[in-house]
Parts: C-alpha cells; structure tokens; sequence
C-alpha cells in the first residue's frame, strides 16, 4: 500500500508536468520559474539542515568494535585498525574517505538465516553493496554529462565521458553505459522492498518516494533519447538552459512534452532533497561513529557545552574556617600549628 | 555550531560545486541559439524539418538497416513526392555539403560526436 500511494504521487507529479505545460501551455512556470525556485530551496534548505546538525551536541567519541585502537597492547598487530578504529586524525580522514567513495559500511552488511533447528547464522552479504555503489556513481556520471545542457563551450571531460560512456555503440542515438545500469540498479533497490519480507515491513512511502522520482526521471530521460514518440530536439533544451544558467530565461519554440516531465520531476527532486532522508548525502560527513577519531585514551575532550561553574574547595574552606573548626572540635586536614609554622617559614623567606 | 572549521568550508565546497553551470558561464558571451548554413537550391529536407530535427539519426539508422542488411535502395518521401536514395553521403551530404556549417555546429553544442565518419565520406 505503502509502494502504491508513492507511486500514485509519482504519477501525478507526472500528470502535473503534462497538464501545466501541455494542455494548459504554461511553460514558463514548468521551465523556469520552478527550476530556479528548486535550486534555491535545494541550497539554501542544505546549508540550513547542515548548520542545524553542526549545532547539536556531538556525542563523545565512539570506539567502534571492528579494530583495536592505535594504540594499543603490543600483541594487536592488526594494522588495518588504523582504518576501521583510527585514533588519529590521519586514519580518520582515511575512514571517512573509504566510507564516502567505496561506501565501506555497507560492504560489512550481514544477511540473518534461520537454520533448521533453530540456529541462527549471519552471512555476509555484498548485493546491497555493489548495487548501491553501481547506483550512485552511474548517477553521478549522468548528472556530470547532463552539464552538456548547460555549458558553452562544452568541457573536454564532458565530451570525453559522453564518448566512452557510449562505446559500445548499440543504438542510434548510442545507448549511455551509465543510463542502462542505473536502471539494474534501481530496479534492484526497489525489488529488495518488495520481496525480502523484513525490507517490506519498515519501508516507508519515504523510502518508495525517491527511488519513484528517481526511475521516472530515468525512464523519461531515456524515453527522450530513444523513443520515437517521446523523442525532443536538443537545440532548444540547451538554449532553455542556458538561459537558465546566464539568468536570461528564455522558453524557446519546439521542445516536447517528455521533457517538461522529465525537467518537472528533477526540480521536484531537488526542492525534496533537504527534507528527505536523500540529505544523508551531507550527513554521511557527520556520522560520528565514522569521524571521531578513537583517542578518549590520549586527550582530554572537555564538554563543549559545560557551563563554567565556580569552585571553592574544600582546601580554600579549610584556609578560611580552620580557626573556627579547631576551636568547635571538628578534624582538619591540616593543624593549626603547621599553617603557623608555614606563614613563619614563608615570612623568614621573605626577609 | 561545533567544529565549524571543518563544516563550513564544506559547505561552501557543495555551494560551488552545485552552482558550477552558473559561474562557469560568467563572462562568457551570452548563448546564443545556433545558426546553420541551409542548402540554397532547396525549400524543404526530405521529411518536414520538425521530422528532421528530433528524428533524423533514427532515419539515418534505419535506412543503414534497410540498405545494408535487406538491400532496398530507395526511400520514398511523402513531403517530397519523389525517391531519394538511402545514403548517407550521396543524399543528405549531396544538399548538406558543408558538414562543418550544419551537422557540426548542433553536435558540438551538445557533445554528439557520430561515428559514421570513420568509414563514410562527407562529400559525395
Ligand atoms: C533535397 C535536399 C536535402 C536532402 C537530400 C537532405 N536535406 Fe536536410 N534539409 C534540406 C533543407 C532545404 C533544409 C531546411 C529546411 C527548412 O528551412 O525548414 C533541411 C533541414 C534539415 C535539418 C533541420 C535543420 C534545422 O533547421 O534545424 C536536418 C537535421 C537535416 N536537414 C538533416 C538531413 C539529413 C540527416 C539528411 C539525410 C537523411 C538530409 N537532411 C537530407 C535539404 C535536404
Ligand atoms: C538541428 C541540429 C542538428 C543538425 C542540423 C544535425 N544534427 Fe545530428 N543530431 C543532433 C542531435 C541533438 C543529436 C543527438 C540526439 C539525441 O541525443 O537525442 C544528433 C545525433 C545524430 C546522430 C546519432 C549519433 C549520436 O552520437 O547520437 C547521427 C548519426 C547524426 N546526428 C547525423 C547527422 C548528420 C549526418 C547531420 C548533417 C546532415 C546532422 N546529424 C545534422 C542535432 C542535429
Ligand atoms: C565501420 C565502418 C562504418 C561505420 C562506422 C558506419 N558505417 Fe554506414 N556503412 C558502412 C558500409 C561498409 C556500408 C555499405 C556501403 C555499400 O554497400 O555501398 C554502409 C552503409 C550505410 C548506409 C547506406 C548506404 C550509403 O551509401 O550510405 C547508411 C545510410 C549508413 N551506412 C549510415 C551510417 C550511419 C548513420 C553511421 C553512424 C551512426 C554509419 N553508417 C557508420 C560502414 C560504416
Ligand atoms: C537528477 C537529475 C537527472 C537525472 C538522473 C537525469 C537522467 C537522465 C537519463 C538517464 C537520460 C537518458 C540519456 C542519458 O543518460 O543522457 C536523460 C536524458 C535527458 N535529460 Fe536528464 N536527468 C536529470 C536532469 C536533467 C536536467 C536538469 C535536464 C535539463 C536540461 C535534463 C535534460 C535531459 C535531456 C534533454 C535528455 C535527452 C538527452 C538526449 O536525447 O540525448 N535532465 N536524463
């Protein structure tokens, strides 16, 4: 049920597109006014989601259990605990830096079995891994080439890998690597919520939502490239971006419907971004299991948030009650004869 | 905000990424929309221009197929009225003979770089 409203949402958000600047002929909300209102929102609503984060309490530091410490007994020779426990800042940023580009958490993701007779075994379990990685590199590369819309003259790198992204030239226009593999990816990512029964059970229409948006906004774009029907000229896409880009919009003649959709969806994608849990894209680098470095055993890390607190001591009380506390019979730590004996010793010096 | 001195230099890292299109074309001449250089002689293309526009490597690739592999020659056009022969470089490169002033200025704009000049001529 959950899966279906999300899709049903989806749809409409297509129909929105078709309806807006189809049949009712207002491209200009649907090609600029929307776009550039996405755009704000999706910075200025990540910045303020980072700075709220960066203003709760930082926990203290986080020993994960997969290495030892540094620094440690002489009999832990495990030198990848430099990486998985890192007490330095070196190993931290190695950590987090394996953690962002290779995704290293994930690869550690376990499978539970029930064996017969009631064992339970955990497994590893590198699918969700490997089809996670696939996922977002192959969108990364997308996002990259689509800067082709929106530059002139065209970079080299983006030339480059629109030619070997599309070496294998099967297809007129040539099929793009990435686009076909996103969509393995995707299809893997939803299939996992929909079959595997513990997956199904916490998926949320926030977790059905994106990967919807994302598979139209795929689909779309590649129904655009490929399909008859849905094909659109590129001349006008690029000269309606640039617009975008050197802020003189323009709504050129002659674009097709597709890709009012497929623009539609990916400036709702942005302006969902910073309230979705897509924003673990800046939390990854706030994971305080991964970038805490291990070291409570070397420094001292004082509360941050400690209010300053003014102190009397017992010696200072002492020092100022001792007279008192004799004479009433109560212990001192120190009798009244030794603070003589000092103050006279401390005068002698002085002279 | 804590440990401001690592997140705010981040976050001013994903400002200038995600705004590279739009200072990336500072300075530069405004965009605009390509010129081509169309071939006198003639009023219209083989099929309508729209046609053209969005379809013209799916003709291309079709006829290649039908050429190649089924050995028919020749396309009837319904604008047109008349046949043209199924080829890249006697037909389309027969009127568009300036492949720098036309096929080239919109690939460029949009980093197609086809293939087919590694085995066809541009000239006839
Ligand atoms: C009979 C000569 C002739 C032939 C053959 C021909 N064209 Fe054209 N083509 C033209 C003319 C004339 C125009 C300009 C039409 C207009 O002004 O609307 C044109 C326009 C076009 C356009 C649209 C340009 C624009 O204004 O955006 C494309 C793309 C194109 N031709 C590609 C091809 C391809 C590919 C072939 C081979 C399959 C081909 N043409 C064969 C004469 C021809
Ligand atoms: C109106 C601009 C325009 C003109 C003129 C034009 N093309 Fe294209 N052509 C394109 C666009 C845009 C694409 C990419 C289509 C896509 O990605 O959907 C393309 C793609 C192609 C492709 C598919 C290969 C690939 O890498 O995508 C071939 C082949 C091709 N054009 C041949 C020609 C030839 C030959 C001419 C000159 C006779 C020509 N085109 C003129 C805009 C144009
Ligand atoms: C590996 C070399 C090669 C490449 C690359 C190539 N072709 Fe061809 N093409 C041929 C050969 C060989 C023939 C057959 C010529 C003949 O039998 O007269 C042919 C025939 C054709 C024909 C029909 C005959 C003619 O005179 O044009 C078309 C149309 C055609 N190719 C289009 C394309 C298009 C479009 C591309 C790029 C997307 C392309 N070809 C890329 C080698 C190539
Ligand atoms: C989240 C961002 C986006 C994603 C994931 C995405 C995805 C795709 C995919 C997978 C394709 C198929 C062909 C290819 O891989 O190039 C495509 C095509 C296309 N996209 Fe996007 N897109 C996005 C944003 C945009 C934007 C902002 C524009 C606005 C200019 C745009 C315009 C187009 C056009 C015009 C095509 C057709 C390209 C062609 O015919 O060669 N897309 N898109």
């Amino acid at each position: 049920m959950k899966a279906i409203n999300s899709l049903i949402l989806v749809l409409a958000l297509i129909v929105i597109a078709m309806l807006g600047a189809g049949a009712l002929g207002i491209e200009y909300l649907f090609g600029v006014i929307i776009p550039y209102l996405a755009v704000f929102i999706f910075i200025v609503g990540f910045i303020t989601k980072m700075v709220g984060w960066g203003k709760s309490a930082v926990p203290f530091r986080i020993p994960t259990t997969c290495g030892q410490a540094t620094k440690s007994l002489p009999m832990f020779k495990d030198k990848w605990s430099r990486l998985d426990n890192p007490g330095t800042k070196l190993g931290t940023i190695g950590r987090m830096f394996l953690e962002v580009v290779l995704f290293r958490s994930l690869f550690r993701n376990t499978r539970v079995e029930l064996h017969p007779g009631q064992y339970i075994a955990y497994s590893s379990s590198k699918w969700l891994w490997i089809f996670a990685l696939i996922f977002h590199y192959t969108f990364l590369i997308i996002v990259i080439r689509h800067l082709r819309f929106f530059t002139e003259p065209i970079p080299g790198v983006i030339v480059f890998l629109d030619q070997v992204d599309s070496m294998l030239q099967i297809l007129v226009p040539p099929l793009f690597i990435s686009s076909a593999l996103i969509l393995v990816a995707l299809g893997y990512l939803l299939l996992r919520r929909f079959f595997v029964p513990s997956m199904r059970y916490i998926s949320q229409p926030a977790d059905y939502v994106p990967l919807f948006l994302i598979i139209s906004i795929v689909v779309s774009g590649m129904l655009m490239r490929y399909v008859g029907p849905f094909k659109t000229d590129l001349m006008p896409v690029k000269e309606l971006a640039m617009g975008l880009v050197q802020f003189s919009p323009t709504v050129p003649e002659g674009i097709g419907l597709t890709f009012y959709v497929h623009f539609f969806l990916f400036s709702v994608l942005l302006m969902y971004f910073p309230f979705s849990k897509l924003m673990h894209m800046g939390g990854v680098f706030l994971s305080p299991t991964r970038n805490l470095p291990n070291d409570s055993r070397e420094k001292h890390h004082p509360n941050p948030w400690n209010y300053p607190v003014k102190l009397h001591t017992y010696e200072d009380y002492e020092n100022d009650f001792r007279e008192k506390m004799v004479e009433a019979d109560l212990p001192v730590e120190k009798p009244l004869e030794e603070m003589a004996e000092e103050t006279s010793e401390n005068d002698e010096k002085k002279e | 905000m804590y440990n401001a001195k690592y997140i705010i230099p981040g976050l001013i890292i994903f400002a200038l990424l995600f705004t590279f299109p739009f200072w990336y074309n500072l300075g530069a001449v405004t965009y605009e929309p390509v010129e081509l250089e169309l071939p006198e002689d003639f009023d219209d293309c083989i099929e309508s221009t729209e046609f053209m526009r969005t379809e013209h490597m799916k003709l291309l690739d079709e006829w290649r197929d039908i050429y190649v592999r089924d050995g028919y020659q020749l396309y009837w056009s319904e604008l047109k009225e008349q046949y043209f022969l199924m080829s890249l470089t006697k037909t389309c490169m027969d009127c568009h003979d300036n492949k720098e002033d036309f096929c080239d200025r919109c690939h460029d704009q949009t980093a197609v770089d086809p293939y087919c000049w590694d085995c066809h001529h541009t000239e006839p």
